[in-house]
């Protein structure tokens, strides 16, 4: 099978720049190594961060998402 | 600042940290989380780039609520990435995680002397090279069909060999997509200096007809991004159980954490 090559961080190419998806770019920005914690976000540390994204997301695909109990308010 | 007494408020303006750099490093002039330019703060001979975060927004409570809307999360995660991403183009750079905010900018040179070693080590480690992500989803009806077997009994009985014939291959199936994953993974992180595989993304999520069996990142040399591309290729030639997809470079947002900190995933 092929290899679908994207250039996400492509300067010359802005529209290749502008399709790097959004869950690949979380996965990054969220689930990544924390090196600094910053004050206000260590106030909200014990949650976290990833798990509070990923519900936005999956309720963002709305039906197709079975409800979950445990996120009720 | 008139925050520092009231961390949780919903007044003032907060500093949202986008990454560190070396001393040397002069930030562009780009557009910050919140729109206003970015701002170097420099101590110990490193500079954290940062600009104004209103806590009307990124305070604590609204952070709480924010994070929570997946419009917004976009809007903030792009931002926070088109200038991590524009410093990693001019040099090293350890990008910060999305929502590291803190009261002042004396908060945040604090963090660089407390910290200066290990920043200035992953720096380091990180200089001249990037990341890539490869992914791999399965490709049905790739692995051999499992025979149904011919046998007696009533069609009761064949319904049951039938169904635990599918079960099996889809099982078999299964198996050798997660293998093919363990071998293109080990293949491409014994080509990288570094290596690490990131949860697999729910199809939810990927919206990809199919499930991720691998979502791995790599940390590669500039001098070697050819070389990690065209393997790629050829493991995708020699996995047909796999479709394999390759995104970078990346800033090395998956390599900011010493290896050993790595979870259980890798």
């Amino acid at each position: 099978m092929g290899v679908t090559a994207l250039a996400p961080s492509s300067a010359d190419d802005p529209l290749a720049y502008r399709s790097v998806a959004l869950v690949d770019l979380l996965d990054r920005v969220l689930a990544t190594g924390v090196v600094i914690t910053g004050d206000i976000t260590l106030a909200i540390a014990d949650i976290d961060l990833v798990r509070i994204s990923l519900r936005a997301l999956i309720a963002s695909v709305g039906a197709l998402a079975p409800p979950d109990p445990e996120a009720a308010p | 600042m008139t925050t520092t007494s009231d961390p949780v408020g919903d007044t003032g303006t907060a500093v949202w940290l986008h990454g560190v750099v070396a001393g040397t490093a002069t930030p562009a002039r780009l557009p910050g989380i919140a729109g206003t330019p970015v701002r170097a703060v420099a101590a110990a001979g490193l500079v954290a780039v940062v600009s104004d975060a209103p806590l009307s927004e990124y305070g604590e409570a609204a952070l709480r609520r924010n994070l929570e809307d997946l419009a917004w999360l976009e809007r903030a995660a792009r931002a926070h990435h088109a200038v991590v991403d524009a410093l990693s183009r001019s040099g090293a750079v350890v990008p910060a995680r999305l929502a590291t905010v803190h009261r002042d900018d004396d908060r945040v040179a604090r963090v660089l002397v407390e910290r200066h070693d290990e920043l200035a080590g992953t720096l380091a480690r990180l200089d001249g090279r990037a990341e890539w992500g490869v992914k791999g989803y399965v490709v049905p009806g790739a692995t051999p069909r499992v025979e149904e077997p011919d046998g007696g009994g009533g069609a009761g009985a064949a319904y049951l060999r039938r169904r635990r014939a599918q079960l099996t291959a889809r099982e078999e199936g299964q198996r050798v997509a997660a293998d093919g994953a363990a071998a293109v993974h080990a293949a491409l992180a014994g080509y990288a200096v570094a290596a690490r595989r990131h949860a697999p993304q729910d199809r939810r999520l990927s919206g990809a007809p199919t499930a991720m069996v691998l979502n791995g990142a790599y940390l590669v040399d500039r001098d070697r991004w050819d070389g990690f591309a065209g393997l790629a290729r050829e493991l995708a030639e020699g996995h047909p159980e796999l479709r394999l997809e390759l995104t970078g470079p990346w800033p090395p947002y998956s390599f900011v954490a010493e290896p050993e900190a790595e979870p259980a995933w890798a």
